[in-house]
């Protein structure tokens, strides 16, 4: 289990540098796709988090759930940004 | 010998997930970026999620668990798709050999 332990704090360090691309990106795409990293990030995270703690009946359906609601808004705010004149 | 095949699995899916996440802080402009994360992202968590699949017992949850690799794979591959057409709609110029690297 310290594998596990080990490959979850690489992974937590690996979102906290995607969340430079985020902050500093020069278009809105460059932080959706920043914040799209991130989303991928949180799903493996939570089921590494279930298996640590034993519960990964109850980390799945939050991770299904994220996953779903993370594709509906990234989808949702690139339709947002696609026309010319609104981008800043 | 399944642990050590998982872990095996887990550690191959977390050098795909930081191959992403180089290529999205070194890489020059949004659509490479777009290219390094979405492929990388996508084989990393389907590995990474076998791995978590292998360490579970065998049940309903196996299911569920694989069903999120599919799940993701679809939704990166769709979401990646319309990130790179919004901003080719937007106006977005795509890098050349020679520009400056866009931060």
């Amino acid at each position: 289990m310290t594998g596990v332990g080990a490959i979850a704090v690489t992974l937590t360090l690996a979102l906290g540098l995607s969340l430079y691309r985020v902050l500093a990106g020069p278009t809105i795409f460059d932080r959706l796709t920043g914040i799209a990293l991130i989303g991928t990030k949180s799903i493996i995270l939570l089921l590494l988090f279930g298996v640590l703690t034993d519960r990964v009946d109850v980390f799945i359906d939050i991770a299904l759930a994220y996953a779903v609601i993370s594709f509906v808004g990234i989808v949702a705010i690139a339709k947002y940004f696609e026309t010319p004149e609104e981008l800043p | 010998m399944r642990e050590a095949i998982a872990l095996g699995l887990l550690s191959g899916g977390l050098f795909f997930v930081l191959a992403g996440v180089i290529g999205v802080l070194r890489l020059p402009d949004f659509y490479t970026r777009l290219h390094a994360t979405s492929k990388c992202d996508t084989l990393g968590l389907a590995l990474m999620v076998a791995g978590v699949a292998l360490l579970t017992p065998a049940s309903l949850v196996t299911v569920k668990i694989l069903a999120v690799a599919v799940l993701v794979a679809l939704v990166n591959a769709t979401a990646a798709h319309a990130l790179g057409r919004a901003a080719h709609r937007s106006g977005l110029t795509p890098w050349r050999v020679g520009d400056r690297r866009r931060r």
